[in-house]
């Protein structure tokens, strides 16, 4: 490739990223109902044309092959819109839980979308991690990064009871006994005193060092809403996670799931030990749920077992199907649609599930590998393929 | 009955004795003694039902044996899981092909490779480094042998399986029972959805990996018996489950049994 041509598609990368930063800011902005409603619609009309012009397929081509580049437009992209609603308390949360769900839905793809372990109790392993982080930050003086990670290998650790009779059934079976398990992590929740039964938790807030993350930043006059705070560490914590799944798939281990998604028997006559491959990746994907609810706790400041419920974990897993099954940042545009959407769009905010419901389906139906379908795998980033 | 087996006086490198396999009352298998013996092509046929790919999959453990042994290299190997058996040495491709038509041809061929690759964790998540070694290795030698195949499939590598026709489909499938060096190979027939251009080509592939590697053996699956006199050294013909007749091409064709059970005459 040529220096010139390479300045000139890394200019249109950066105009593209500019162009999406812009137009969230716009739709995060704007309040009113109907101005949404244009924008939503001016950005379906935008991304159509786009796409039959060619362009998205050449920009995700262009940025397919530089991986970093898209990494680093994304955060700096986030961290301009953030600067943006520097003070406000509401965008900011949101941006936020978008990241902190995005971190969660990593997880259950290392789970369904690599090794085709279906999890319908993603909420009950993020509430693991919640509950984790509200008793040890009440109760215990264990540094907070600490708790995160605690909130994370608690989950995986009920993860690995649970993996039990998910191995011992098949498919549809195995999924109602997850379903089963988020069920009764519910009820279990409200009906114990000890874990603050139906009226839940106060969760302390993280601080790091000294750093208290729930007291609102001043830096030279200017006031910056604490919410930033989750937002630069739901950051770095992200990349991590990001980078960890992106290795799990560029890895002999990343093959072993999608031959154990793929066909059991035929792995199996190559040597793979189908167990071994859906225990590690229910437990790296349990982890990773849970780490996010950790740190989704110390920010909210206060759970409870509504918090957990089944229709949680469906929105989780139709990020992951609306998003392109193993597509990580598939994952990344459909959390911000499934999470920014109805709470922008008040006026649907009580139709949400009917809104997900059709999503799902509108998707299966047009589009059944998701809105950016999983390309296919290369383990070397930058090699030229020969 | 021909008497190969003890006339070349070598050990079999697969000895299956007295195999049976009930499926509820069906016979699949009926007390089944066969021999494979070192660095042959070995043709197994018979009509359809009469238990060919039972017989692979018992030996390499996908079904449970209802009684008998089985003795590969020396080591019994009956009803050891279908992992253990591909560790001894034992590779296949299945009747109905089963690659995973959304991976790359690499992918479907490091598969394969699973026993001679670094499984760890810390080594694929941490030692990038190391990992790109392996990775270069592997990508070389699996390269390599599908050069063997077809040449120009050699350069499209990192294409999905799903877009090629059944005929390289086959030759990804055997390249990645090959790639692991198994002492032997199980194809299961390779001809199915081929037309008759095609099965010669690929029946010429499969003699030059012969030569190439050096102890190989071959137990093929095959209807076409153009295919069987062509790359055959020795056959076994099963009948109900049963072996009825063993013997090189020319000495199983002019079998009576034979003739009934293919033919139908009484």
């Amino acid at each position: 490739m040529t220096a010139p041509r390479d300045h000139r598609s890394l200019a249109w990368a950066v105009a593209a990223a500019l162009a999406v930063a812009v137009y969230v800011i716009l739709l995060l902005h704007v309040e009113s109902q109907i101005e949404i409603a244009i924008l939503l619609a001016a950005g379906i009309a935008i991304v159509g044309v786009a796409a039959r012009a060619g362009l998205l397929a050449r920009l995700g081509q262009m940025l397919g092959e530089r991986d970093g580049l898209l990494n680093a437009l994304v955060v700096a992209g986030t961290l301009a819109v953030t600067a943006f609603f520097h003070a406000d308390a509401f965008v900011l949360l949101l941006i936020a839980t978008v990241i902190i769900y995005v971190i969660a839905c990593l997880g259950l793809n290392l789970q369904f979308g690599y090794c085709g372990v279906l999890n319908f109790a993603g909420a009950a392993f993020f509430g693991i991690g919640c509950y984790t982080a509200a008793v040890m930050t009440a109760h215990t003086a264990v540094p907070h990064l600490l708790i995160l990670i605690a909130g994370g290998a608690m989950a995986a650790l009920i993860g690995s009871i649970l993996i039990l009779p998910v191995l011992r059934t098949y498919s549809h079976y195995s999924a109602v006994v997850t379903i089963a398990f988020g069920l009764l992590f519910k009820i279990f929740l409200e009906v114990n005193d000890a874990l603050g039964g139906p009226q839940g938790l106060r969760v302390k807030g993280l601080n790091l060092l000294g750093w208290r993350f729930n007291d609102n930043i001043e830096i030279g006059g200017l006031e910056l809403s604490f919410y930033v705070n989750y937002i630069v560490l739901g950051l770095v914590l992200l990349a991590i996670t990001f980078t960890f799944v992106r290795r799990v798939e560029r890895s002999w281990i990343g093959l072993n799931l999608d031959a154990v998604r793929l066909d059991e028997t035929a792995a199996s006559c190559f040597g793979l030990n189908i167990t071994r491959w859906k225990i590690t990746a229910f437990t790296l994907g349990n982890f990773v749920i849970g780490l996010a609810g950790a740190l989704f706790a110390m920010m909210l400041g206060f759970i409870a077992p509504t918090n957990f419920t089944f229709g949680d974990s469906l929105i989780l897993v139709s990020i992951v199907l609306l998003g392109g099954i193993g597509n990580p940042w598939g994952l990344l545009v459909a959390t911000a649609i499934l999470i920014v959407v109805p709470e922008k769009l008040q006026a649907i905010q009580e139709f949400r599930f009917l809104l997900f419901a059709a999503m799902v389906i509108v998707v299966l139906l047009f589009r059944p590998e998701g809105l950016l379908p999983r390309p296919l795998r290369t383990f070397i980033p930058g090699r030229q393929a020969k | 009955m021909s008497a190969a087996a003890d006339a070349t006086g070598a050990t079999p490198l697969l000895a299956a004795s007295a195999l049976s396999k009930l499926f509820g009352g069906v016979v699949a298998l009926d007390k089944l003694d066969l021999q494979v013996l070192p660095n042959q092509i070995l043709g197994l046929i018979g009509p359809n039902g009469s238990g060919k790919t039972t017989f692979f999959n018992v030996v390499t453990g996908i079904y449970p044996l209802t009684e008998g042994r089985v003795v590969f290299d020396g080591a019994d190997i009956t009803n050891l899981t279908a992992q253990a058996v591909y560790r001894a040495g034992i590779s296949r491709t299945f009747q109905r092909s089963r690659l995973s038509l959304a991976l790359s041809i690499f992918d479907n061929i490091m598969i394969g490779n699973h026993k001679r690759l670094n499984q760890g964790l810390w080594f694929n998540l941490a030692r990038r480094d190391a990992f790109r070694r392996q990775f270069e290795e592997s990508f070389a030698e699996a390269r390599a042998l599908v050069q063997v195949f077809d040449a120009p499939l050699a350069d499209r590598m990192f294409e999905a399986v799903g877009g090629f026709p059944m005929i390289d489909r086959r030759r990804i499938e055997i390249c990645r029972a090959l790639i692991s060096r198994p002492k032997l190979l199980l194809l299961d027939e390779p001809s199915a959805g081929m037309t008759h251009e095609e099965t010669t080509e690929l029946m010429d592939d499969i003699l030059e990996v012969k030569d190439r590697f050096e102890d190989l053996t071959i137990v093929i699956i095959e209807h076409e018996m153009g295919v069987i006199e062509r790359i055959t050294e020795r056959c076994v013909v099963l009948n109900f489950g049963q072996k009825i007749c063993e013997g090189t091409y020319q000495e199983v064709a002019r079998d009576r049994l034979v003739q009934e059970a293919y033919l139908g005459i009484e």
